[in-house]
C-alpha cells in the first residue's frame, strides 16, 4: 500500500492535477466570499496545497516535478505584460511627466522602505532581498528575488499579503489626503499593490483600473533594473 | 497561437542571453517584456497570435503563481521567527509608498491645472 503511494506521488502528473483542482476550487470560494482580497485564489490554492503535501509527506521537490511545468510559463507570462502596457501607450504618453515621477518615486520608496525597515528588525541579507520587491507583481517579483539571491517562494507569498494590506490602506490613504479622482486612485494600488490592487481599482470604475494596470507594469518594469542599483546604496 | 507562443519565448530568451552577456541580475523575462515592447512600437499593432497567446496566458496568471508559492512550505521556520517583523514591515512600507505616491500626484495634478488655467489649456 505505502509502496503504491510511493509510485503514485512520483507521477508529475499528480501533482498538476491536484493543483489545477484546488485551484478551481480556491476560486469558486473566492467568487462565493466576493471576490474579497484575503481569500485569494492563489492564498487559498497554496495554503490548501501544502495541507495535501504535509498530510501525504511529499516534499517541495516531488511536488515541483509537475508544478514545475506551469511555473514555467511564468516567464513568457511576464514577457506578455508587454501587450496591456503596449495599449496603454497613448495614455503614457499623454501623462509622461506625472506617470513617470508617480512610479519611480513610488518604487524606490517601496522597496527603500521595506528594506530599511527590515534593517531595524535585523533581517538577513537574503531576507532583506526577499522583502524588496513586495510592492511589484508577482510574477516580476519572484523572477527578481530569483536572480538577486532572495527566497522566490517567500517573496511571493509577502507580495500576496502586501496586495491584500494595499486594498485595506488604499481608502485610508484617500480619505486622509482628500484623493477623488480615479486615475489618481487607481495609479497608487497600481504601485503599492500590484495586481491585486487593479483588481480593487476596477470597483471605483475602469479608468481607475486601467490606471491600477499601468502602474503595476511600470512599477514592476523599473524595480527590476532599480533594485541592482539600489542594494548597493543601501549597503547591501 | 503558436507563432504568438514562439514570439514570447523568443523575447524571453533574448532577454535571458541580454542580461547574462551583461552580467547584470535583472530577470530575462522582463528585459524580453521589455523588447517586445519595443517591438510592437515598431510595428504599431498586436499581431493575432499573439494576442490570443499573451491575453490568454495573463489570465492564467494567478495560476500560475501558484507552484511557487507552495514553496512557501519550505520557509516555515524562518517564517515562524520572523511572522511579525514581516507583517509590520509591509504594512508600514505599503502605507508610506501609498501616502507619498498619492500625495505626489495629487500636487502634480494641481500644479497641472494651475498651468493649464493660466496658459490657456494648451495641451489636452
Amino acid at each position: 500500500m505505502t509502496d503504491l503511494w510511493g509510485h503514485f506521488q512520483a507521477f508529475p502528473v499528480l501533482w498538476l492535477v491536484v493543483t489545477l483542482l484546488v485551484f478551481l476550487f480556491a476560486s469558486w470560494v473566492n467568487a462565493k466570499a466576493g471576490k474579497t482580497p484575503f481569500l485569494h485564489p492563489v492564498l487559498v490554492s497554496l495554503t490548501l496545497i501544502i495541507v495535501v503535501l504535509k498530510f501525504t509527506e511529499t516534499d517541495y521537490p516531488t511536488y515541483m516535478q509537475g508544478g514545475q511545468y506551469i511555473h514555467l510559463l511564468l516567464g513568457p507570462a511576464v514577457v506578455a505584460l508587454a501587450i496591456p502596457l503596449y495599449e496603454n501607450l497613448a495614455t503614457v504618453k499623454r501623462l509622461l511627466f506625472p506617470l513617470l515621477v508617480g512610479c519611480v518615486v513610488g518604487a524606490i520608496v517601496a522597496a527603500a522602505s521595506a528594506i530599511m525597515i527590515g534593517v531595524l528588525f535585523g533581517f538577513s541579507d537574503q531576507l532583506l532581498l526577499t522583502i524588496a520587491p513586495k510592492s511589484v507583481t508577482s510574477p516580476i517579483a519572484i523572477a527578481v528575488a530569483e536572480k538577486m539571491g532572495g527566497y522566490p517562494s517567500l517573496s511571493a507569498g509577502l507580495v500576496l499579503i502586501t496586495g491584500a494590506m494595499g486594498c485595506l490602506i488604499a481608502p485610508f490613504v484617500y480619505r486622509v489626503l482628500g484623493i477623488k479622482d480615479e486615475s489618481v486612485r487607481g495609479f497608487v494600488l497600481g504601485v503599492g499593490a500590484h495586481a491585486m490592487g487593479t483588481a480593487f481599482a476596477f470597483e471605483y470604475g475602469m479608468v481607475a483600473g486601467a490606471f491600477g494596470g499601468l502602474a503595476m507594469s511600470m512599477t514592476g518594469t523599473f524595480t527590476a533594473f532599480m533594485l541592482p542599483l539600489l542594494m548597493p546604496i543601501l549597503g547591501l | 497561437m503558436v507563432q504568438g507562443f514562439l514570439i514570447l519565448l523568443a523575447c524571453q530568451l533574448c532577454g535571458e542571453l541580454t542580461v547574462t552577456l551583461l552580467n547584470v541580475p535583472v530577470p530575462g523575462s522582463v528585459v524580453g517584456m521589455v523588447l517586445l515592447l519595443i517591438g510592437l512600437m515598431i510595428r504599431g499593432e498586436v499581431p493575432d497570435g499573439l494576442r490570443t497567446t499573451g491575453e490568454g496566458l495573463l489570465r492564467l496568471l494567478p495560476l500560475l503563481l501558484v507552484p511557487a508559492g507552495v514553496g512557501l512550505m519550505t520557509h516555515f521556520a524562518l517564517l515562524s521567527e520572523y511572522w511579525g517583523e514581516l507583517i509590520i514591515s509591509l504594512f508600514v512600507s505599503t502605507l508610506i509608498t501609498m501616502f507619498t505616491v498619492a500625495l505626489l500626484l495629487k500636487l502634480l495634478s494641481k500644479e497641472k491645472v494651475a498651468v493649464e488655467h493660466e496658459g490657456g489649456g494648451v495641451d489636452d
